[in-house]
């Protein structure tokens, strides 16, 4: 369960995010859907409380982020906006660290490791820098460090974004197998995405949310049935 | 503690998985060589002590410790991976003190890796080693808090130079606080007790202290407490920047 309640951030007399308040329940995939500059990326990292926010308040899985931060954060797996890693190490080195930081221990741990770095395909370029990898495979690694210890909550920022279509296809799916019990929030501007994995949208606008619904009913208010003429619609203000 | 040495494993791998690592030790230990045999007259003073190789270590330390805290905080916030360190399970404590402590360990063995010095002085006299050891360990100590001023203005910075420069003049103040070059700054207008405190605040008179085998609590203690105090500051800069 994550509660965001009345969240607000302002950086100096710009208001990125005005007062969000959602609540996702296990099994929800919901996608934060914006254009760019709407407030995704701020309230993102409120939720994961890399951002202080100005007020308001995010509850994960019933801790409190501003007073039990660290109980929150053993909870969730993330993915920064853009997949940000230390690239002078190899994606083993970097999944050990992260295994260890995720205190996870013995046998299971490197059965985890392995288990991940198949998933994601990452054995190819297992023992190579970080900083040589191309953009779809350091996406990967991000990803294989959110699901690491398996979280039952995942915040995953942009996370198809430089993949080509096969990697795209291939994340949508580890996305979709995993959710069932889980919490998964992606933040995209890609709308195929969110029909593709989503079972809920919340589209952000100016700060603010403008839409929350399932892709179906959202894509239903428009007379041609479609996501991108209501996402249109409603994040300019204008008819089609 | 245990979060604590993860991060200092890994910041530790970060410093030799580049050339840098090698090319610094390389250089400290030539420098220091240089210093104590060129500009040190180690042979003409015919005394068996490590004086004139130690006298340079303020020196030395004020240029090459900013050059390793420089990209602590720098680097991570320049690249992004900050945000992916700081969303992790370790709290802002546990951060700043593995990276601090790696950086100490590198410090650590570019002076253990000066020990030719030390044999040599050994060979050519009979020089008192447990001088050389409390030396050896008042380098140590300061070069720990040059590296916490260092570590504290990197997570303040996102442009290492801006980092780096910023650390060799923050520490040059400090080395010299009890000397007229920084104490006639304020002596004009400040009163005498600051002047007092500040001028009390020198590294470099806390060093030769030690560096003479005197080893005084006192001094130990105000290099720890340094160490400390930036440390601290170090956390607070990185909890400002979550504000923004």
């Amino acid at each position: 369960m994550i509660r965001a309640d009345s969240l607000s951030k302002n950086y100096g007399a710009i208001k990125a995010v005005d007062g969000i308040s959602f609540a996702i329940e296990p099994g929800e995939v919901v996608g934060l859907l914006g254009p760019n500059g709407a407030g995704k990326t701020t309230t993102m990292r409120m939720c994961v409380g890399y951002l202080a926010p100005t007020s308001g308040s995010v509850e994960i899985h019933g801790f409190d982020l501003a007073t039990r931060t660290q109980a929150a954060r053993k909870t969730f797996g993330y993915l920064p906006e853009g997949a940000p890693l230390w690239g002078e190490m190899t994606p083993r080195a970097f999944l050990d660290f992260i295994a260890d930081v995720r205190e996870l221990r013995g046998a299971q741990r490197e059965a985890r490791i392995e288990e991940v770095a198949a998933l994601l395909q990452l054995h190819p370029v297992f023992d190579q820098r970080i900083e040589t990898l191309s953009k779809g495979f350091r996406r990967r690694v991000g990803l294989a460090q959110a699901i690491l210890h398996d979280p039952p909550v995942l915040l995953l920022d942009e996370p198809t974004d430089g993949l080509d279509p096969n990697q795209k296809h291939e994340v949508r799916e580890l996305i979709r197998g995993m959710s069932s019990d889980k919490i998964v929030v992606i933040s995209t501007h890609i709308l195929e995405e969110v029909e593709a994995v989503c079972s809920r949208a919340i589209i952000i606008a100016a700060g603010r949310i403008v839409a929350d619904d399932s892709p179906a009913a959202l894509a239903a208010r428009s007379e041609a049935g479609r996501l991108d003429e209501v996402f249109r619609s409603i994040t300019t203000g204008r008819k089609r | 503690m245990r979060p604590v040495w993860t991060i200092a494993r890994r910041e530790l791998r970060a410093y030799f998985a580049t050339p840098v690592a090698y090319v610094f030790i390389v250089i400290f230990v030539a420098l220091s060589g240089v210093f104590t045999f060129y500009l040190g007259n180690f042979f003409e003073r015919e005394q068996a002590d490590l004086t004139p190789f130690f006298g340079f270590h303020p020196w030395l330390h004020l240029v090459l410790a900013p050059a390793v805290s420089m990209r602590l905080w720098a680097e991570e916030r320049q690249s992004g991976s900050v945000e992916l360190l700081m969303c992790l399970p370790i709290a802002a404590w546990q951060a700043v003190l593995g990276k601090f402590l790696a950086a100490w360990c590198f410090i650590a063995a570019a002076l253990a890796l000066t020990f030719p010095t030390w044999i040599t002085v050994n060979y050519l006299g009979d020089p008192d080693n447990g001088v050389i050891l409390a030396a050896y360990f008042g380098s140590l100590l300061m070069a720990g808090a040059y590296l916490a001023i260092g570590a504290c203005i990197s997570a303040a910075c996102r442009s290492q130079v801006v980092a780096f420069v910023t650390t060799v003049v923050v520490c040059f103040a400090f080395l010299l606080a009890g000397f007229p070059l920084v104490l006639d700054a304020f002596a004009g207008w400040a009163p005498q007790v600051l002047v007092d405190v500040i001028g009390s605040l020198g590294f470099l008179t806390h060093f030769n202290a030690i560096s003479k085998g005197v080893l005084d609590a006192r001094d130990v203690l105000y290099f720890l407490l340094v160490i400390a105090a930036f440390l601290y500051a170090n956390a607070i800069v990185l909890d400002l920047g979550r504000g923004n």
